[in-house]
């Protein structure tokens, strides 16, 4: 579904991504880790088509097509979705305002008919029991005031009201609390189909017990470094991500 | 140049929807103002001495008034004896009714969206449509008059109810007040004049369209809306006018009177052509607009949307005369390319008990200047006044400004005034957010512009509130930075 292939990208001239290899098949989860300053989020950021980022090398193709020729609107109109680390706020913007213009330009795109307001209204319902999500907070202007829970609830909710192909969550474990990130793994499980996928960037392994990973691969300088399945997140765990840079280092000098 | 630039740059080639103009047979007055002009239109109207006089007397202060100098607006100066001050299309026979009215001018209507067939109009709302210097077509007068209200052009007030004109006439915004005031006051061709009787709740909204279509002309319209005691009424205003290489002068009048328990509503949509993106040409919007609640609890409530005009100077005002009465202000002044906008309100706390609230959204984007004005004053009598004033700004782009004058004149320390004042830009961050969901960048501004001032436009009524999102969204398509 996805395939990265020699991924370079910098930001203001600063290389950042230097050669990134990935391959992502349709069922699949996988947990990208790697310690701050890797390139984590850069990945994220790129594949979604965020402009401050250059792609100076490489080609990501997604279910065939150059996604790296499509502006981010087109990306996720073809069901590409990032959950934001840090989600925006949008003043007298409501939630439910917010998703209904997002899923109708969706399926105007699709080719499909706009839900008119009793459809989308009933679809909402639905979507809402995933991730526990109360309507008040959805009649609330977009993100403003929530607490860092519900953005991140409210994410995943935006996530299951889209149903995108690929989904990269970009460290929406940070800023939740146990409770929380039950939720909030519990909506992302549920969703999870054969014909999806989902791309997880994480600092730590905690999440990982939520939403078991197929595979996991350590991101550092840029590139990934190791890859292996989701023991490689407990080692990591247990022995920090030392080891890890010591190994590449010390095959850079050699 | 930055990417948000350029997306800029693209997005504000939108034209402006109503810059056609139509030739007619038009009637106008000689070039130039004069003591000569005055008699000039006065004849014209078949005006009674007492009003040609009234205007005499404001072209003689006029003439000893300047131009205002202190509003933060730069324009070349206005050849005021170039432009004419009377222009109005050839009817014949002043038409009696909508069916004699010449179908070319209702046409015009029809091409701006506003109907004025009855039957074909959404009921609820009865329009006063003013072409230049003179109303061609009022609707549903039949239908207000049985409740024993008055909605016609001014130029039949004068004609028909004399006693009511001259007893409000200047009493809200006297012929002194200020430089375009006492011109309007001089040379005023037409407009709008309401009255509601006591005990009446007028049943649909009243409106007036007004359209500037001859070059080279002053529009000089004068409206006076009357609420006896206990009355109610909601009126519209909408603008547009041709798009034109020279700028047009459009200096307008509007007072309102409110009695006791009286409550009048008064919303603007203002969309007179901004000039080019390149600065050419474009409407001077130069308007006095005051409300008097006279009378104890009584309410006027402003709300505007102003999205055209080349330079636009106007704070409607409301003078708290009234114990325990009401002013309130709602604004949403959107600037572009190289508009100036440089507008407010007074709220003159006069009465005990008395109450203002203004909200002021101010948009600014391309190389426009957009600032809010604004003067509380609590007078000496004014125990318990209270005022809550919020005035936010939003920035697209990096060449534009905006700017906020407050001020507070307090003689009363009962008073209780408030001020909050925010500034912000529409961040690179929730635009991508929003194209991430899949929505298009022109409707991601339309969408956070309208949060933006949802608090403004949630007082307009439903009609036209969908217009002036969609206005909202048309003036800035693409305006991002």
């Amino acid at each position: 579904m996805l395939s990265i292939k020699n991924l370079h990208a910098s930001i203001e001239g600063t290389p950042i991504l230097r050669g990134i290899n990935l391959e992502v098949k349709a069922g699949e989860v996988h947990a990208i880790m790697g310690p701050n300053g890797s390139g984590k989020s850069t990945l994220a950021s790129v594949l979604a088509g965020r402009e401050e980022y250059e792609v100076t090398e490489g080609e990501v193709s997604f279910k065939g097509i150059n996604l790296l020729d499509l502006s981010p609107e087109d990306r996720a109109r073809e069901g590409v979705f990032l959950a934001f680390q840090y989600p925006v706020e949008i003043p007298g913007v409501s939630s439910t305002n917010f998703l209904r213009t997002a899923v109708n330009q969706v399926r105007e795109y699709r080719g499909e008919e706009a839900l008119d307001a009793v459809k989308f209204l009933t679809l909402m319902k639905e979507k809402m029991r995933l991730v526990e999500i109360d309507q008040k907070l959805l009649s609330r202007s977009l993100n403003e005031g929530f607490s860092g829970g519900e953005k991140k609830r409210n994410e995943i909710f935006q996530m299951a009201m889209l149903a995108p192909t690929l989904s990269i969550l970009d460290e929406t474990d940070s800023g939740l609390d146990i409770d929380a990130l039950r939720i909030v793994s519990n909506g992302v499980n549920q969703l999870k189909t054969k014909d999806n996928a989902t791309i997880v960037v994480t600092h730590y392994q905690r999440l990982l017990d939520h939403i078991v990973p197929d595979f996991v691969h350590v991101l550092y300088n840029g590139q990934i470094v190791k890859s292996g399945t989701k023991e490689l997140a407990l080692e990591l765990e247990e022995k920090g991500y030392d080891w890890i840079k010591d190994e590449v280092d010390s095959k850079a000098t050699v | 140049m930055s990417k948000d630039n350029q997306i800029l740059e693209e997005l504000t080639s939108k034209e402006y929807e109503h810059g056609w103009s139509v030739d007619y047979e038009a009637d106008e007055a000689p070039i130039g103002l004069s003591e000569g002009t005055i008699r000039w239109i006065s004849a014209k109207k078949e005006e009674p001495k007492w009003l040609l006089e009234w205007r005499l007397k404001a072209f003689k202060t006029w003439q000893a008034m300047t131009e205002p100098k202190w509003a933060n607006v730069h324009y070349p100066k206005i050849e005021l004896q170039s432009l004419k001050y009377y222009s109005a299309p050839k009817q014949g026979n002043k038409p009696k009714n909508l069916d004699e009215v010449d179908p070319e001018l209702l046409d015009i209507y029809k091409r701006l969206g506003i109907n004025l067939n009855e039957q074909k109009r959404l009921q609820g709302i009865a329009v006063d449509a003013i072409l230049d210097s003179v109303s061609v077509a009022t609707t549903f007068k039949g239908t207000l008059s049985k409740l024993g209200i008055v909605f016609c052009s001014f130029s039949e007030a004068v004609k028909e109810h004399p006693e009511l004109v001259k007893k409000y006439l200047g009493s809200v915004v006297p012929m002194t007040d200020n430089y375009y005031a006492a011109l309007n006051s001089a040379v005023f061709s037409d407009g709008s004049f309401c009255y509601i009787p006591k005990g009446v709740r007028c049943p649909m909204e009243l409106s007036t369209y007004f359209r500037i279509n001859a070059a080279n002309t002053g529009q000089f319209e004068r409206t006076l809306i009357v609420a006896e005691d206990e009355s109610y009424c909601s009126y519209l205003e909408g603008c547009t006018a041709p798009q034109r290489d020279e700028n047009q002068l459009h200096a307008a009048v509007v007072e309102i009177y409110a009695g006791a328990h009286a409550e009048v509503k008064y919303s603007t949509v203002q969309n007179w052509f901004p000039g080019s993106k390149e600065g050419v040409g474009g409407i001077y919007n130069f308007v006095t607009k005051r409300g008097i609640c006279a009378g104890d609890f009584s309410k006027i409530s402003w709300t505007q949307v102003e999205t055209g005009s080349a330079v636009t100077w106007k704070y409607p005002s409301c003078i708290l005369k009234g114990d325990n009465s009401i002013g309130e202000f709602y604004s949403v002044a959107v600037t572009n390319n190289y508009q100036q906008a440089d507008t407010g309100t007074k709220m003159i706390h006069i009465g005990k008990n008395t109450k203002s609230r203004i909200v002021s959204k101010g948009i600014s984007a391309g190389k426009s200047q957009n600032s809010y004005r604004g003067q509380v004053q609590v007078m000496k009598r004014a125990t318990n006044a209270r005022n809550f004033s919020q005035c936010d700004s939003l920035l697209m782009g990096d060449r534009c400004g905006a700017h906020t004058f407050p001020y507070i004149d307090i003689q009363n320390s009962t008073a209780k005034v408030e001020h909050e004042a925010t500034t912000s830009k529409i961040g690179a961050d929730q635009l991508f957010y929003c194209n991430q969901r899949g929505i298009s960048t022109e409707d991601a501004v339309a969408l956070i512009v309208n949060g933006y001032a949802k608090e403004v436009l949630n007082q307009l009524p439903m009609e036209f509130a969908v217009e002036a999102q969609k206005l909202l969204a048309l003036t800035l398509e693409g305006s991002v930075g």
